[in-house]
């Protein structure tokens, strides 16, 4: 911090210092050239790059199989065809992919936001013995490989009778998970201790402060990681591969895999539910985005 | 008021009241790392020691499962394809991914939009980033032969050629580096200006700067970033079950594709030997574990937290 303050000082004589002397003329067009044309070029290409998958992605799902399968490659169809669509929608069943997926998705939310915040709160604005050991054995968590229990878990799954059923992919949300703990944790700590002062002094509860003061405060960190947990569970292939056998309770995920393992591949209906698949997590982001950015300039935390 | 609350219970009772409120409200996440996390971790060890087919109660064989492990191929060749995409994927990608940043910091016009488009593909479920990679890498009609054709390069037969799927499996892993990126740009934009103002007071070059000021500053993202990477390319494993498909096999062409986490995969739930692959787990666990703690060790070298220093 002191160090800090001394640059602070030093700083406005750094103008008499930085006095122009002929050759940094000389050097003023290369360094236009290093400052920003180069800079610029790298970030377009790149940007290029990383936007042509789905370029290619939503083309494909628009074109004709003659198209598809044209050579030399041909970029833009004759005009678009949206039967890789309707294809896709009649030959798997896509709706009740989608409603297995949203179903988890929403389940799992719903298990952070009750768990992560509570679990959070303790580890942040109480004080009570062994919990900060308690936080270091969650955060040692975190490096546990999901195969350690992978297996354990699901025999004992399967003799509860719950494979085959959503339970195992969405109970353990309602436990709260150490990342989203932690991120919760550093967000209720950055809130000033003057907010749940005169609640304490009124003698409001623990559960009272946390319910009426702290999970308000806390919007945009509950967006957070609700969009998160989404994310994770909407793109989930594991936890459904291994619990979800009957094709009625399949997810997207594991309905698109299975859909290329039976067939020959039919890339534009492929590519076209691979389409239908992300756009969801896409809109949902930019939807998010939007609140949550609003959310941190409304309370004020950043 | 107050005065009272705390006159009535005694220093000892409170404190047992606060121990009480806290395990209440942690209580979720006890719960569930006792049912969740302790009791798989112990029961998976045990299971390490049997001979387990699911159907039939588990039967003690001692260490038989890590003996025949030592003398499989596979288990050696799984090891071998995950660390070798650690080696030449993760690194190079979280370079990638710092350099990308800097270059984002350099208050660039369009800073946003270009995060943006660097982000994106990290919303991509992971099936359906594997099946469009597929498409992309056809080797007939894929785009990315075509481009390699049209420069004169040679088209790799990727997901079928035991040489390249390797080489497709870590490009495919360059285009979701966005989070990475964005990461560091927020480490970039933390580090303090007077520091680049007083090295540049001291005659420092761009190179210096870099490397005696940026580099330190991020290095706890960078150890953040690395953990996090490394335990998550020990477990890769949806985009080789994805990509397998093409080459019909599980583990792609001659095996090239066969991860750590695909062939623990296969052993558990193709061939159902929950004792053998409850031991690759174990030895998965305990790989982690040492290089975790080998990162944090060397990390009291190269990673500086703020304050005096």
């Amino acid at each position: 911090m002191a160090n800090l303050a001394l640059l602070e000082e030093i700083e406005p004589s750094k103008g008499l210092s930085n006095k122009p002397t002929p050759k940094k003329y000389k050097k003023g067009k290369n360094r236009f050239l290093k400052k920003s044309v180069i800079p610029h070029l790298i970030l377009a290409v790149v940007g290029l790059l990383f936007l042509t998958p789905f370029v290619w992605l939503v083309l494909t799902s628009l074109k004709t199989s003659d198209e598809i399968f044209a050579i030399p490659l041909q970029w833009l169809p004759e005009k678009f065809i949206w039967s890789s669509y309707t294809d896709a929608m009649q030959s798997i069943p896509f709706f009740n992919y989608l409603w297995n997926t949203v179903l988890i998705c929403m389940l799992s939310v719903a298990g952070q936001l009750f768990s992560s915040p509570l679990v959070a709160y303790a580890f942040s604005r109480l004080q009570f013995k062994g919990r900060n050991f308690l936080f270091f054995l969650m955060m040692a968590t975190m490096i546990l490989p999901y195969q350690v229990t992978m297996i354990p878990l699901y025999v004992l799954f399967n003799k509860l009778g719950m494979v085959d059923s959503i339970l195992p992919l969405v109970l353990p949300s309602f436990f709260g998970s150490a990342f989203n703990i932690f991120l919760l944790r550093q967000f209720f700590l950055g809130i000033p201790n003057e907010y749940t002062e005169s609640a304490k002094l009124d003698g409001a509860s623990e559960f009272k402060i946390y319910w009426k003061i702290i999970l308000p405060l806390s919007k945009p960190a509950l967006f957070t990681i609700a969009l998160l947990t989404f994310l994770a569970a909407w793109s989930d292939y594991l936890g459904p591969l291994i619990y979800l056998n009957d094709p009625a309770n399949w997810t997207l995920s594991i309905g698109l895999k299975a859909f290329i393992g039976a067939n020959q591949i039919d890339w534009g209906m492929l590519m076209a539910s691979s389409v239908m698949f992300t756009l969801p997590v896409i809109v949902l982001y930019f939807f998010v985005q939007k609140q949550f950015i609003e959310g941190v300039t409304l309370t004020g935390f950043k | 008021m107050e005065g009272k609350i705390y006159k009535e219970i005694s220093p000892r009772n409170r404190q047992r009241r606060t121990l009480i409120i806290g395990l209440l409200f942690a209580s979720p996440w006890i719960i569930g790392f006792l049912i969740f996390q302790v009791y798989p971790i112990i029961t998976s060890f045990y299971y390490s020691l049997t001979d387990y087919n699911l159907f039939s109660a588990p039967e003690w064989v001692g260490i038989e499962n890590y003996k025949e492990l030592f003398g499989d191929d596979k288990f050696y060749l799984s090891l071998y394809n995950t660390v070798y995409i650690t080696v030449f994927g993760l690194i190079p990608q979280l370079a990638f991914s710092l350099v990308m940043a800097l270059i984002l910091n350099m208050n660039v016009k369009g800073q946003s939009l270009y995060r943006t488009i660097y982000f994106l593909p990290t919303l991509v479920p992971v099936v359906a980033s594997s099946l469009l990679w597929m498409w992309l890498f056809n080797s007939q009609y894929g785009l990315i032969n075509e481009f390699l054709g049209a420069i004169g390069l040679i088209e790799p037969n990727w997901l079928l050629d035991p040489n390249w799927t390797k080489a497709a499996i870590i490009i495919m892993g360059f285009w979701a580096t966005g989070t990475n990126t964005i990461m560091y740009l927020a480490a970039l934009q933390d580090v303090p200006k007077t520091f680049y103002e007083a090295a540049e007071i001291d005659g420092a070059n761009s190179w210096q700067k870099f490397w005696h000021i940026t580099l330190p500053a991020i290095s706890p993202i960078t150890l953040f970033l690395l953990i996090i990477g490394l335990i998550g390319s020990f477990q890769t494993f949806a985009q080789a079950h994805v990509l397998g498909t093409q080459s019909q096999s599980v583990g792609g062409p001659e095996n090239s594709m066969l991860f750590y986490a695909v062939y623990l995969y296969q052993n558990a739930f193709s061939f159902l030997k929950m004792g053998y692959a409850s031991a690759m787990a174990w030895i998965l666990f305990i790989i982690v574990l040492i290089l975790t703690i080998l990162i944090f060790k060397s990390s009291a070298k190269w990673v500086y937290y703020g304050g005096d220093k």
